[in-house]
């Protein structure tokens, strides 16, 4: 995640070597039924390297009666296609649906996979323009990141329908509510929830372990996270942590941070103390909580401030 | 809202226009380049030949650029948090008279950031404000003083992606509350210097992203002239290219007479004009 989400963001680290691509892919984590019907491969905690394939966001599947549906197709051709197989060791249904839950690379770049396997790619209202505008961008930053080999076989790939507010998909004895939500991680974040198991694939609207990353909106997160708890779920599939966590406690730590952050930032600009000098101690009563912190809360930081200092 | 003088936007017009057309030559070129070298960004800088030495003749001809004075001082971070909002301060010595001042992104596509004149007796002796930083690169800041002589100092910041990168977050919001202005006044320890900070809402879309299905860039849209006055006094005027950060802010210093309101005239590529006084203004 780290990876992708910093390319996606435009940062840049050092290579640390993963610009020299050969080294032997890692074996991906397996699927884990996490509960029935429902399957999650673990992403790496990690950032995207050659060697990790770009497989560092948490993805998964729903098997109905009649079909399967995929949350999000992994960060690398190679990534989807270990996705897919992974499916078909499980069931010979057909993958009816791609859901994709944002824009980021690590959610999105196996997405031709499922589209030449027959999958119907849907998506939030607002992720066809926010794909197409990062596109080339994504493209050359992750060259860099999970190297040119990798990189370069991906075809971005956008969705062939778009979620304005709900949708429902019955994919055989079970029903998937697809959600549209407001601008917080991006501004094209969609949720799935699966009314049989109660299960939620929260995307990155809830991170757990791993610091946020805020590419979209911190007041739009926080005002939507009563609305993200009052969802009848059990657990939920987080973008980025373990796999599956109790709901809605899952979000409390990552909603103690945004207000944390929140605070810190708003007290900063109300005694006109300028963004360079606010970040460096925004939030950091949190920093032991997050893997990662030091690599995004900077930036979060500086997001945070240039948007509240228009309140 | 008021009209510019056909003159004046003509101008403004062009100048965007060659702002435009130069950032897309060079980032094409620079799209060309080979995308793997192995090398860390450390070790690409230093290779990279610095665009400096032209950008210097082409600015300032072969006039000589005085360094190491206290004239002018430029405080940036040497590793951005956000390539997109890169905070940059000047500071000037109040007895120099600076008059003008030229922001310079070396590696930048549209290298020049921004332009900016301070009107006699304004006084300003700080000016901050937000870039964006598209790789590893030198920040110039030339200053030129009443007598004509220009002074320079510069800094390294490591940071990459900022003009490339989509500008908006929220490109919806973004074009909904364009055009709306803030303004801030702070405390000083000096009673005779006065701080604020002038903010505008607009997108300063860098033009520099393709449109994957139309495979158009999407076309630049950023603020070209902004004059800022006081009291009916001119404090500064400012013109922009597509290195200022979305929403784009200046926090100023000045010693001109502190009575009066402000008041804010920005006109951006589109010549849409946006204007704006401050009666009250709040700190």
């Amino acid at each position: 995640m780290m990876r992708s989400i910093l390319t996606a963001l435009g940062l840049s680290l050092l290579a640390a070597g993963s610009t020299t691509a050969a080294a032997d892919p890692s074996p991906p984590a397996p699927f884990v039924e996490i509960t029935d019907g429902v399957y999650v491969r673990h992403g790496a905690v990690s950032m995207e390297t050659p060697h990790n394939r770009g497989a560092i966001g948490n993805i998964g599947f729903i098997v109905g009666d009649k079909m399967v549906a995929m949350v999000d197709s992994g960060g690398s051709v190679a990534d989807g296609e270990a996705a897919l197989a992974a499916i078909r060791k499980v069931t010979d249904k057909p993958v009816q649906y791609l859901i994709n839950t944002h824009m980021h690379p690590d959610h999105v770049f196996g997405n031709q996979v499922f589209k030449a396997a027959g999958a119907t790619i849907i998506g939030h209202r607002r992720l066809p323009q926010a794909l197409a505008a990062r596109a080339a961008f994504y493209k050359q930053s992750m060259a860099e990141q999970i190297g040119p080999a990798l990189a370069g076989a991906v075809t971005i790939t956008l969705p062939d329908e778009t979620v304005t507010d709900e949708r429902r998909i019955d994919l055989g004895g079970r029903i998937i509510l697809l959600k549209a939500w407001k601008t917080a991680h991006t501004d094209n974040d969609l949720t799935v929830f699966d009314e049989k198991t109660k299960t939620l694939f929260a995307g990155d609207l809830v991170f757990i372990r791993h610091c946020p990353v805020i590419d979209g909106s911190l007041l739009g997160w926080l005002a939507q996270i009563p609305e993200l708890k009052a969802i009848p779920a059990v657990r939920a599939v987080p973008g980025h942590g373990p796999i599956s966590a109790a709901w809605p406690q899952a979000i409390a730590p990552e909603e103690h941070y945004f207000k944390t952050l929140a605070r810190d930032i708003r007290a900063a600009i109300a005694k006109g103390v300028p963004l360079a000098k606010a970040v460096p101690d925004a939030a950091k009563s949190e920093r032991d909580k997050w893997q990662l912190f030091d690599e995004y809360n900077p930036r979060n930081a500086t997001a945070a401030y240039a948007e509240l200092e228009w309140e | 809202m008021t009209s510019i003088d056909t003159a004046r936007r003509q101008t403004a017009r062009k100048t965007a226009i060659a702002l435009i057309s130069s950032a897309l030559a060079l980032f094409a070129v620079a799209s060309q380049a080979p995308a793997e070298t192995g090398l860390s960004p450390e070790e690409k800088a230093a290779q990279t030949d610095s665009a400096w030495p032209d950008l210097k003749s082409e600015l300032f001809g072969d006039k000589t650029l005085i360094e190491n004075t206290a004239t002018i001082a430029i405080d940036a971070p040497k590793r951005a948090t956000d390539p997109a909002v890169v905070p940059v301060k000047l500071t000037f010595d109040p007895k120099m008279q600076v008059r003008k001042v030229t922001l310079v992104i070396d590696e930048n596509p549209s290298p020049v950031a921004a332009t900016f004149a301070f009107a006699d007796g304004a006084k300003i002796s700080q000016l901050s404000t937000r870039v964006r930083v598209n790789a590893y690169t030198n920040v110039h800041a030339v200053a030129e003083t009443a007598d004509g002589k220009l002074y320079v100092t510069k800094t390294f910041v490591k940071a990459a992606g900022g003009c490339a990168a989509p500008a908006s977050k929220d490109p919806e919001t973004a074009s909904r509350e364009m055009g709306k202005m803030k303004m801030r006044v702070f405390k000083t320890d000096d009673p005779g210097v006065h701080e604020a900070q002038l903010m505008i809402r607009h997108p300063n879309n860098s033009g520099l992203q393709k449109d994957q299905v139309t495979l158009l860039y999407i076309p630049a849209h950023f603020i070209t002239d902004l004059e800022l006055d006081k009291g009916g006094k001119p404090l500064f005027t400012m013109t922009g290219g597509i290195s200022i950060s979305e929403d784009p802010s200046f926090r100023f210093r000045y010693g001109a007479d502190d009575t009066g309101p402000f008041h804010a005239k920005a006109t951006d590529t589109e010549n849409m004009v946006f204007e704006k006084s401050f009666d009250n203004v709040q700190s």
